[in-house]
């Protein structure tokens, strides 16, 4: 590798090096120089502060501040003047096709279906495998796809849905089985309105459905063993055990695990991006925003949408906190 | 109410991990049968076979007359209380004594009779709508033993259901566990490490070490009568003294030791046994005289315990807490004859 390319650059080199770890010292070794020296009672509400400082510093300054920049962008103009609402206006205009309609109807299917079928497969997944003896070979399979960028899942997944042709040879797995198992004529998943969108859902939910597994099975198994042997010998059948007693004790897990899907759902970008760029009726709320920045040069209505989708995922934020402090709490 | 009985049950895990062998027990009707022996031996296995939480190796199990090897656990109608009570976190404690009921698909009314009135008998009407998480180890204990009572199952089996409560609460709830089976008339089988709840408990009990069966009988019998040097040790606190010997013309002889046995035997090594109750300070003219070394004197204001040795091996006395002595001491003490036992060296069976 060729490192001389740091040399170009000197006093940033050093600046990294030397003084960004120096002067983080020197803070703390001042800080606490500072704290010894005032009286006993104050000290124990400072020090947390001169800890917590550098950590608010670097939030305000990467996180809060920019969404704060969105919000002022969101209503000005291109060129920097105060429209108001009018970029909110724009997004949110011609009910149910024009703006950002389409996106967010297709931000609700993700919301709904990529929810429910990833919870749905991964406890299925947690509970059918939990007792074989080869469970840890099929968990690692199915985790699997975790570990493929969002960016490769999607060009795979691409190739799935290849079409060609009805007179060509298809090279597309799911249009081979359509034609040469059910003889039916191929069908061009990734365009055709009709199915475009459950096609990247059904993509998406392949990728993370792992994710859920692992989770939904950690719990599963911190269940103690004797309670589902007392349910076994109170007379409870082993459906009636999963309904009863498994289920309801899995329950926060659950909704952490359904509450954080439902945040994956809302940011969607990468995938739809990967396989259809938003097109043919598939655009999601993130690539909105995107396109709307880089290829129509519109900070205004990228940043309305920004603060859509913001307004969107706090209320789940929110609860999702909630729930796992509450999970917490259980332990 | 049944009878409930092991013929020929093994528990094999792998070719060479065998934890039951060959176990025979005949529980009769509304018995209270104790199943103990040290951690490991396998108790705890005959009980889950009974429950249907473990498969049956070998053998056939019954209650009443009927084979229950193939039955599901949730068939069997018996109730189980664990060591850990198994309550249901996320239910109330109405719930959680409602559940074996809702199961059977029993009425509402009747289900909310039953909860009340094992509620009334075990103390926890104010406490129907907790959770298990906000009540004391007695009282979960309580919940996991009203979860079995509601049911009036054939058979109750307690899976060391004592152990995680403090020494004073053990002692009341055992006495309440005597009560209860009084008052419920069903056939009880517990399972304890404890020889004093054995002992205290039950109307039989089944001692075991290493997967076998040692000997069954009336608490007395065995206390008195043990059948080999494992249960002569297991039974009994302060443990029973053994001290190898050597017969020789109906005498046991070791150093310190010349004992008449009161009938020949014909092994020649064996193992004298005796209570420490059979040492005391009144020496008899019938019986036999033994010098003992004092090392540890024990005084517990009821009794005077003595551990020291004699001719070379330790023994414990229970004298007269009257009795004046040190450690230090050489102490003249009675041996009663009627209160000795013989044990095969290589059997290890009782010879007397």
């Amino acid at each position: 590798m060729d490192l001389s390319l740091l040399l170009t650059d000197v006093p940033t080199l050093l600046f990294v090096i030397v003084a960004v770890p120096a002067v983080l010292g020197a803070y703390i070794v001042g800080g606490e120089f500072l704290v010894r020296r005032l009286p006993d009672r104050a000290r124990g509400s400072v020090r947390p502060w001169i800890w917590v400082v550098p950590a608010l510093v670097f939030v305000t300054a990467f996180l809060v501040a920019p969404a704060v920049g969105t919000v002022f962008t969101s209503f000005q103009s291109h060129e920097g003047g105060w429209i108001g609402l009018t970029n909110y206006q724009r997004q949110l205009t011609d009910f149910p096709t024009g703006g950002a309609w389409i996106a967010i109807r297709n931000n609700l299917y993700w919301l709904v279906l990529y929810t429910l079928f990833v919870l749905f497969f991964g406890l299925l997944l947690a509970v059918l495998f939990d007792r074989v003896p080869y469970e840890s070979v099929v968990k690692s399979l199915i985790f699997m796809p975790m570990a493929i960028s969002a960016v490769a899942l999607g060009v795979i997944w691409k190739f799935m849905f290849w079409y060609q042709p009805a007179d060509a040879p298809q090279t597309g797995t799911l249009n081979a089985i359509v034609v040469n198992v059910f003889h039916q004529a191929p069908k061009t998943w990734l365009t055709d309105v009709s199915v475009n969108n459950f096609a990247l859902i059904a993509a998406a939910i392949w990728g993370i459905t792992g994710f859920s597994m692992v989770i939904l099975s950690a719990a599963l198994k911190g269940i103690p063993a004797d309670l589902l042997e007392a349910a076994r010998v109170d007379g409870a059948g082993e459906i009636t055990i999963f309904r009863r007693v498994i289920f309801p004790l899995m329950m926060p897990t659950v909704v952490v695990v359904g509450t954080t899907l439902v945040i994956f759902a809302l940011k969607a970008f990468d995938i739809v991006y990967v396989m259809t760029a938003g097109n043919f009726g598939t655009d999601v709320l993130a690539n909105r925003m995107y396109k709307l920045l880089y290829q129509a040069d519109n900070p205004g209505g990228a940043s309305a949408v920004a603060i859509i989708l913001l307004i969107a995922v706090i209320p789940v934020l929110i609860f999702n906190l909630r729930q796992f402090r509450a999970v917490e709490a259980r332990r | 109410m049944s009878s409930v009985s092991y013929d020929h049950v093994v528990k094999r895990y792998t070719s060479d991990l065998t934890v039951v062998k060959d176990f025979n027990v005949e529980i009769a009707d509304k018995e209270f049968m104790v199943l103990v022996g040290p951690s490991g031996c396998g108790k705890s296995t005959a009980l889950r076979m009974l429950a249907g939480l473990e498969t049956i190796t070998e053998g056939e199990i019954r209650i009443g007359d009927k084979v229950v090897n193939h039955l599901a656990a949730k068939d069997r109608d018996i109730a189980m209380v664990f060591q850990s009570y198994a309550l249901y976190p996320h239910m109330s404690v109405y719930d959680n004594m409602a559940f074996p009921l809702q199961m059977k698909k029993m009425k509402k009314s009747e289900i909310d009779k039953r909860v009340k009135q094992a509620s009334g008998i075990l103390g926890l009407d104010n406490f129907l709508k907790r959770k298990p998480k906000a009540l004391s180890g007695g009282q979960r204990q309580r919940v996991a033993l009203g979860r079995a009572i509601v049911r009036n199952p054939k058979v109750f089996l307690l899976d060391e259901p004592l152990s995680n409560l403090d020494a004073k609460l053990r002692g009341q709830t055992r006495v309440e566990l005597q009560k209860l089976h009084r008052d419920l008339e069903t056939t009880f089988i517990y399972v304890t490490h404890d020889q004093v709840e054995a002992m205290t408990m039950g109307d039989r009990i089944a001692i075991m070490n290493a997967g076998i069966l040692q000997q069954v009988g009336a608490p007395g019998e065995i206390y008195d009568h043990p059948a080999n040097l494992f249960v002569a040790g297991f039974i009994g606190s302060p443990s029973m003294n053994l001290v190898p010997v050597t017969t020789q013309n109906g005498n046991a002889k070791a150093p310190g030791f010349d004992i008449k046995l009161p009938k020949p035997v014909s092994a020649e090594k064996g193992i004298l046994g005796f209570r420490p109750e059979a040492l005391t300070d009144r020496v008899a003219d019938d019986g036999a005289t033994l010098e003992m070394k004092v090392e540890v004197v024990e005084r517990l204001g009821s009794d005077q315990f003595l551990y020291g040795t004699v001719g070379g091996e330790m023994v414990t006395a229970r004298v007269d807490p009257r009795m004046k002595v040190a450690p230090g001491d050489q102490a003249r003490l009675g041996l009663d004859l009627r209160g000795i036992h013989l044990f095969d060296a290589e059997t290890e069976k009782a010879l007397l």
